[in-house]
């Protein structure tokens, strides 16, 4: 028989055994498995937040949506245009028309307070003053219960993701702004993008209440295909009645979420990264003890002619299906958990609440595998490489 | 005769902080092929040392040991795993066996290292239990086995792969006496009937008594020859 069959089959035989003795010490071998299920399970839930974060924008971004600012500005909230100027964009090549005219958009965006629905603590809810076309803009705009305010009144209609969040926002009842109550006269949806955490109202109504005169703060315009928005933007960027910088909505809104997914991104790793050195630290320990439990075996496994390799690969073995296990458990627990999970955060770069939903993925769960993966091998490979490195009569010795 | 195991000026010192503990010294022992020879001397005395530079365990400080024509002292550890494997059969005095395997898989733990095939390896198992008295005790664990049983099945996986040497470190040492008599009549007949060249470790001259030859380690020296009766 060849010689690296016999060397598999001693890997083989002595990871088998590795693995039946688990059953003699499982206190601590669940202790580890879970202590890994608990990284997993942080990692993925907080990743599944940026997740949910960056799918509620992607769901809102459209290829043939553009989003058109004041020069500089790199949000609605720094932007500021001026009637001509939208004008301007609206009359622009390349802007999809229908009988009612050009699909664009002049918007003003605002900030009010609302009390949050979890905490009570007061949270900056979007309120946005839109044209007649911001329906037909946004693809998978529909009102869901209600009907849409009218225009010139005092009325709002309240996406379902800010309705679900923030107190006070039900059909019927009625929001204090710029000193009036405006009545709330339908829920909408947006498939789910971040139109749903804003409230919406007639701009011009909007533009009175706050004393902003005739002017906006973004366009948003449908073009007439995908591939039509380079030769809109360059047609803006050289035409000398606006100075304007204009963005692919996907575009806009990556960036828009940018900060906020790397927050919680950054911060997701630098706890998980801790919890990991805690969870390898326990890993060790469990395969510390379990090489110490079974020096005598081990050595006279290695007595008998069994070889280091295959005992070092029969001890990283045992960690790293242990591992898997805790990995496994972790990332199912996190998916029944988290996965839908619905709430909302700050976004800082528009200083407003979005409302999104955590996604947890199968690349999470994988990836949480993967990390516990990570943990399995570090903490049983010096258990290992100290087994494999004990002198055989030593061992022999070990009661 | 001829010799099949010499040790030839071997010393083995080991270091305990800044102290320097010489466990064996310039010692020289030759052990003819079919020979049951025992080992005594009081505790500390070199004894399972000298075992275990023999069976390839260890490695002496100076000298050299030569097993079969091969000199292991200068064997790199994956090579003389290999020639442990093939050559020698460990006794130990606490069985060593591994708890959650049977008897048979016990004994079958060193033919998995040789070319063997899985029938092969089941007749050999077969044999060596049956050497030992033990052909009805294949699938007892170790736990469901008396201590003379657990050290018989331990003598079936030292004589598996049909090694040349056995060597026993304290075989009847955890043994009431009925039991110790059965191990040592089994090593006996080993060496006896089977030609295998046995060295035994042993506290107790009565268990010695059952060696061709019996020599005496004190404070690393082989300080007296004496004939089994």
């Amino acid at each position: 028989m060849a010689s690296p069959v016999r060397w598999l089959r001693q890997v083989s035989s002595v990871t088998r055994y590795s693995l039946m003795t688990v059953s003699q010490r499982w206190g601590s071998s669940l202790s580890s498995a879970f202590g890994i299920a608990g990284v997993v399970a942080v990692l993925v839930g907080v990743l599944s937040i940026a997740q949910g974060v960056r799918e509620t924008m992607r769901q809102s971004a459209s290829l043939d949506t553009a989003i058109v600012l004041r020069d500089g500005a790199d949000s609605e909230m720094m932007s500021i245009l001026g009637r001509q100027g939208t004008q301007v964009v609206s009359d622009t090549a390349g802007v999809r028309r229908d009988g009612d005219g050009p699909l664009s958009s002049a918007e003003l965006f605002v900030i009010i307070d609302l009390p949050k629905r979890s905490t009570g603590t007061d949270a900056n809810v979007p309120l946005r003053g839109v044209e007649a076309a911001a329906f037909k803009v946004r693809d998978r705009f529909e009102m869901v219960d209600g009907r849409p305010f009218e225009w010139g009144r005092n009325e709002v209609i309240v996406g379902i993701g800010a309705a679900r969040e923030f107190a006070g926002l039900n059909l019927g009842a009625g929001i204090e702004v710029g000193g009036e109550i405006w009545r709330i006269v339908g829920l909408f949806a947006a498939g789910g993008g971040i139109a749903e955490s804003e409230i919406w109202a007639d701009a011009k109504i909007l533009q009175s209440a706050y004393r902003r005169g005739d002017s906006f703060q973004a366009v948003y315009v449908k073009l007439e295909s995908p591939e039509a928005f380079t030769a809109f933007s360059d047609e803006l960027s050289s035409d000398p009645r606006v100075s304007v910088d204009t963005f692919r909505q996907a575009d806009y809104y990556e960036k828009q979420s940018a900060l906020l997914t790397g927050l919680i991104t950054g911060l997701g790793l630098l706890v998980t990264m801790l919890m990991g050195v805690g969870a390898v630290i326990g890993a060790l320990n469990t395969m510390y003890t379990a090489v110490s439990a079974r020096t005598r075996e081990i050595a006279t496994l290695r007595a008998v002619g069994f070889k280091s390799g295959p005992v070092v690969l029969s001890v990283l073995t045992e960690s790293l299906v242990l591992a898997l296990l805790g990995g496994s458990v972790g990332g199912l627990a996190a998916y029944f958990a988290f996965d839908g999970f619905r709430a909302a955060t700050i976004n800082w770069q528009s200083f407003s609440q979005i409302a999104f939903s955590f996604e947890v993925t199968p690349q999470l769960v994988v990836l949480g595998i993967v990390c516990a993966v990570v943990i399995g091998f570090f903490g049983g490979l010096f258990p290992a490489l100290r087994a494999a490195r004990m002198p055989i009569a030593d061992g022999l010795r070990e009661a | 005769m001829n010799a099949l195991v010499e040790v030839v000026g071997v010393a083995k010192s080991f270091k305990r902080g800044t102290e320097v503990i010489q466990v064996l010294d310039k010692l020289d022992l030759t052990v003819e092929q079919g020979e049951f020879l025992a080992l005594m001397g009081p505790s500390g005395s070199g004894k399972s040392t000298l075992l275990n530079l023999i069976g390839g365990l260890d490695r002496p400080t100076e000298g050299r040991v030569t097993v079969g024509g091969q000199r292991i002292d200068a064997l790199s550890d994956r090579k003389l795993a290999g020639w442990r494997s093939r050559h020698v059969g460990f006794v130990f005095q606490f069985y060593n066996l591994m708890p959650v395997l049977t008897a048979a898989r016990n004994v079958e733990l060193p033919l998995l290292l040789a070319p063997l095939s899985k029938k092969e390896r089941s007749k050999q198992v077969a044999t060596a239990l049956d050497i030992v008295g033990l052909s009805h005790r294949l699938h007892h664990y170790p736990r469901q086995l008396s201590g003379g049983e657990q050290q018989r099945v331990g003598i079936a996986r030292a004589i598996a792969t049909d090694p040349t040497l056995v060597l026993a470190d304290e075989p009847t040492g955890d043994l009431d006496r009925e039991s110790g008599d059965e191990v040592l009549g089994i090593l006996h007949t080993l060496s006896s009937d089977l030609g295998k060249t046995i060295l035994m470790v042993t506290h107790d001259p009565l268990a010695a008594e059952r060696a061709d030859r019996t020599l005496h380690l004190d404070k690393g020296k082989l300080i007296e020859r004496e004939e089994a009766a």
